[in-house]
């Protein structure tokens, strides 16, 4: 189980890293989402696999999954969340008004430079 | 309690003031303004028997203990003296300001600096906590800078502001570093325990660099060569700032620290050589260089900067008797200084320059002005019966008895002298090119200044005079207590009286004087040799500039502009990490069976995370496969024993969704461009499996090591206490709850950097006309749907039940205040979309920002509740209640905190949404 979760982990890392260097508004977009499950499922997995049980008291089963990480994790989905619109909404503005979805092209227009 | 009152007072004042400023006018603001230094100095004047007898008051409250930083004050003989110059001459000062400043002047914010600056210096002579020193040290360089740059639109007030503060910050660093050695050798910070512990001091390995540390930080503060210069720059600053800081308090903030500390260190084997010998290169070098100054204020600056040095010399004799005359001295040298600063200030203004060759004959010009000015000028040249004359002679008087022997004692006795000459000489020239000598015409009319610029000055110009004919008694118990203070054996036989006899300190002050006549003759041919010297300040600016561009050179090579460049780095110390840990992963803990519902969702996930990067350029289709990816972490975290992450994520996968789809229809079409080349797609491909084999055997490795569960008794503990059940949300609410205010914070930021960024879109966008085509056409033909808007209609209480459901079960079943403000926010989302922005809008009856900032606001204020009820930030006190329908329900803060929470989740939510959506509305529709 343990194999699957890593590498489950590793395939998302894998595909933001390559949407993320394809420097594309959009794709940059899909990135950070993919980026962020990934980092969240990581941080989950610090509390060890655990099957069939609740991070609830006076649940029947013995073993409490640790409930830390998937606390950490809660509050990492909701700021993840904020960011991603944040980066959505700075992407679509960037890209409407300087007319491309060139990221480095971001960066060469608003330079005074 | 009256000690720390004294202290806050000004502090208070300085956050009024300038509120009372804008309300009560120009003579209102000073009266507030002085209001509270006149307090303080009425309740420092209370403790002033105790003071005198010897006692030393010390208060104490704990502050950050693990630091060993309390809030403890002390008030000693030292501490009084000083702090009754702050205060007496502060109160003088603002008086002065008033005159000084011109109407348009912002009089309130200079009045409140300036108390700001008086609160941290008072706060350096009260502190007993040699880390609260630091503190308040800081609050003056602080405050210094922003009095220096007061004119901040001058490039050249801003100049000498950054480099007033660039030194004393520096010094600043080094008075912490400093401390925390002594503190570390004295095993403890409070001044009590130090100046008890010169034994173990003496002996502690690291007493050099702990005492070099200390004397730098003196040294910049106090504007020791060659750290000096920012000094005369900082002359700049309005008159007022001069004769303050730069005459009774923030330089002599160096001197006191070398005072306070004297006890404790003044026995160091460095101490004589190094604070002796930089004080008298100071006391000479200044005054040299004073005697080369036509700006009245950077005469002063230079004088100041000399008379500093001797102060610091004095001390640094480490003799007792020398240590008395630098106290004296420190009285005599702030009446006369601040009273030639006001002085020089009222001749600026009536004559409108300060330049000493276009001045001359003010004595006729200015009579009163004139003799207040002499009067002050033969005080700082030591010109009996004044009480600059009296610390002189006793100088003088101590480099003939100094602790050294032979050739040193010789040869700083003759050095001392040549600085007493000089300073005289000096101070003959000022007094004879600006007042004495026939000069040219000067810009204005000269007249005598208005009361407020004149009268201050002339008090102190009377003290000098008083204290010069009656030491004794006027001084004579300020000094005592100070000596009291700082001299812990038996006290030295010291005298202050005008006439101690025929002896050599008084033929060797005499010589002075007719030395510096001569000096003040000959003063243009002295002046001019050598033409050129080294500047310190030049060396400073090249300092600076190379720190600067060396730091822009560095950061250039490691951000060189492209993101790609940075990626790679960042993955490189992935895969690094993931190589590193791989050899952990052999001895691991048990490891979970697989189940093949889990290979089966397994397998779906990386289809559909394959299918997102291999369809990326079909927008829509990548939107579905990445929604795909989305549903199965939530199924994983349902699978995994974490609920509560399950109902979190659904909710945020739907509304990112939507989202995307806002997303998809604004960007304009991919620019038209060739694929990447094969390499590049190759080498990007590389990395990214780099990088996902590292952080796949990096999760791994972390996975399988053996280990304990955090599950930490303490949350447990919490959870019977407050009849939480679950662990999740109860760690949230309770036993990180200081996590999720910051959370809830960082989502109210983003939803308003949104906000920001779409509004000022949407005015860029009315001022570009014609508009490019910039959003696709078009698709649907109908708009708002029927059977969609009743659905919507018929959705919205519904999910509203639903939010209040998982809200209230939050505690013990999964659920909360974050799930609960995200359903609400797609109920409220879906309205959007089946009416459209304006219909919603108008029923809207609640501003998201008002939902935000109420729902932080709340959850703050049930923080701080607990602190008003005596438990540290965020505890939680809760009642179980019985309510109907819900059975068993907790009633408590936890419940308000997470009402914070729920809140701002749902406002931020969706003021980023519908101020995303808001862009394609006001944009143009083409096709």
């Amino acid at each position: 189980m343990e194999a699957l979760v890593a590498s489950a982990i590793g395939i998302l890392i894998a595909g933001a890293v390559y949407l993320l260097l394809y420097g594309r508004a959009y794709e940059f977009m899909l990135a950070l989402l993919l980026l962020a499950r990934a980092a969240n499922l990581f941080v989950f997995s610090m509390g060890g696999i655990v099957l069939g049980s609740l991070p609830i008291l006076g649940e029947p089963e013995g073993r409490y999954p640790d409930p830390l990480p998937q606390a950490f994790v809660l509050t990492a989905i909701v700021i993840n969340f904020g960011i991603t619109t944040f980066v959505i909404a700075l992407a679509v503005r960037a890209c409407l008004q300087l007319g491309t979805d060139r990221i480095e092209a971001f960066d060469d227009r608003s330079d005074p430079r | 309690m009256q000690l720390l009152l004294i202290l806050v007072l000004p502090f208070l004042g300085a956050l009024f003031t300038p509120l009372v400023g804008r309300a009560a006018g120009r003579v209102g603001c000073t009266l507030a303004a002085t209001a509270a230094p006149a307090a303080s100095l009425i309740l420092l004047l209370r403790h002033a028997a105790q003071v005198r007898s010897g006692e030393v008051i010390v208060v104490s409250w704990s502050w950050v203990p693990g630091f060993g930083l309390d809030l403890a004050l002390r008030l000693d003989g030292l501490s009084f003296l000083f702090a009754l110059l702050v205060l007496a001459i502060g109160l003088l000062v603002l008086i002065y300001s008033h005159g000084y400043l011109g109407e348009r002047d912002p009089l309130g914010r200079f009045l409140g600096l300036m108390l700001g600056f008086m609160g941290g210096m008072l706060g350096i002579v009260l502190a007993e906590n040699l880390l609260l020193l630091v503190l308040f040290w800081e609050i003056t360089s602080l405050s210094s800078f922003l009095l220096i740059g007061f004119h901040h639109r001058e490039a050249a007030a801003r100049r000498a502001a950054l480099m007033a503060l660039t030194v004393t910050g520096a010094g600043g660093l080094a008075l912490l570093g400093g401390v925390l050695l002594l503190g570390g050798a004295a095993g403890g910070f409070a001044v009590t325990e130090v100046l008890g512990a010169q034994g173990r001091i003496a002996t502690d390995p690291l007493r050099v660099p702990m005492l070099l540390l200390i004397v730098l930080a003196a040294f910049t503060k106090s504007a020791q060569l060659p750290l000096h210069f920012w000094l005369p720059n900082a002359m700049i600053a309005p008159t007022p700032v001069s004769a303050y800081l730069h005459s009774a308090a923030m330089v002599k903030a160096g001197v006191y620290l070398l005072a306070r500390l004297w006890p404790a260190l003044s026995g160091l084997e460095l101490w004589m050589p190094v604070i002796g010998g930089f004080g008298l290169a100071t006391m000479i070098g200044a005054a040299y260089l004073a005697l080369r100054q036509s700006d009245i204020k950077a005469l002063l600056a230079y004088s100041t900067i000399s008379h500093l040095g001797m102060m610091v010399m004095l001390l640094g004799l480490g003799t007792p008797y020398a240590a008395v005359v630098a106290l004296f001295h420190i009285l005599n040298h702030a009446l006369f200084k601040a009273a030639l600063f006001m002085l020089g200030g009222a001749v600026e203004h009536a004559t409108g320059t300060r330049d000493l060759e276009r001045l001359g004959g003010l004595w006729r010009l200015m009579p009163a002005t004139s003799a207040a000015a002499l009067l002050a000028t033969a005080a700082m040249a030591g010109v009996p019966p004044l009480n600059g004359y009296i610390s002189k002679e006793m100088m003088l008087q101590a480099a003939l008895e100094p602790s050294m022997h032979g050739a040193a004692a010789t040869l700083t006795l003759q050095l001392v002298t040549l600085g007493a000459l000089l300073s005289a000489g000096y101070a003959f020239a000022f007094a004879w090119r600006a007042f004495l000598a026939p000069g040219p015409a000067t810009p204005h009319e000269p007249h005598e200044p208005r009361l407020p610029l004149s009268l201050p000055a002339y008090v102190l110009a009377a003290a000098c005079l008083a204290i010069g004919l009656f030491p004794g008694a006027l001084a004579g118990p300020l000094v005592d207590a100070a000596v009291g203070a700082v001299v812990t054996g038996a006290p030295p036989h010291y005298e202050l009286a005008l006439w101690h006899g025929l002896n050599p300190p008084f033929l060797l002050g005499l010589g002075a004087l007719a030395g510096g006549v001569v000096v003040a003759t000959v003063r243009a041919r002295l002046a001019s040799v050598p033409a050129r010297l080294p500047r310190a300040e030049h060396a400073f600016d090249r300092l600076y500039d190379g720190l600067v561009v060396g730091v822009g050179a560095l950061f250039g090579r490691l951000h060189d502009r492209s993101l790609q460049r940075y990626l790679a780095i960042l993955l490189v110390a992935i895969v690094l990490a993931g190589v590193l840990a791989s050899p952990g992963t052999a001895a691991g803990s048990a490891v979970q069976p697989v189940t093949w519902l889990a290979v089966v969702g397994w397998a779906i996930l990386v289809a559909a995370a394959a299918g997102t990067v291999w369809m990326h350029e079909r927008r829509l289709v990548a939107v579905v496969l990445i929604s795909v990816v989305g549903l199965l972490v939530v199924l994983t975290y349902a699978h995994l024993s974490a609920p509560d992450l399950a109902l979190t994520q659904i909710a945020v996968e739907i509304v990112t969704t939507v989202l995307l789809l806002l997303a998809i229809r604004l960007l304009p079409p991919p620019e038209a461009r060739p694929r990447p080349r094969l390499a590049r797609r190759l080498r990007d491909g590389a990395l990214a499996l780099g990088a996902g084999a590292g952080a796949g055997v990096l999760a791994f490795a972390a996975m399988t090591r053996p280990r304990e569960a955090i599950v930490a008794r303490d949350v447990l503990a919490e959870a019977t206490e407050l009849h939480g059940r679950n662990l999740v949300h109860l760690v949230l609410v309770d036993f990180r709850a200081f996590d999720t205010l910051g959370e809830i914070g960082v989502l109210m930021i983003a939803a308003l950097g949104v906000f920001a960024l779409i509004q000022g879109f949407l005015r860029w966008l009315g001022d570009q006309r014609p508009l490019r085509r910039m959003v696709q056409p078009e698709r649907a033909r109908d708009q708002h749907p029927l059977l969609f808007v009743i659905a919507a209609r018929l959705l919205l209480p519904l999910a509203l039940l639903v939010a209040a459901f998982l809200f209230l079960r939050g505690a013990a079943h999964p659920g909360g205040g974050f799930v609960a403000g995200l359903v609400v926010a797609m109920a409220v989302l879906i309205q959007y979309m089946a009416h459209g922005v304006e219909w919603t809008e108008r029923r809207i009856l609640i501003g998201y920002r008002n939902s935000v900032a109420v729902g932080v606001l709340v959850a703050v204020l049930t923080g701080i509740g607990s602190i008003v009820r005596g438990d540290p930030f965020m505890t939680h006190k809760s009642t179980a209640m019985h309510w109907p329908v819900f059975g068993e329900l907790e009633l408590s803060t936890v419940l308000l905190f997470d009402f914070g929470v729920f809140l701002t989740v749902a406002g931020a939510t969706l003021l980023a949404l519908v101020n995303i959506g808001r862009i394609e509305t006001r944009a143009p529709r083409v096709g």
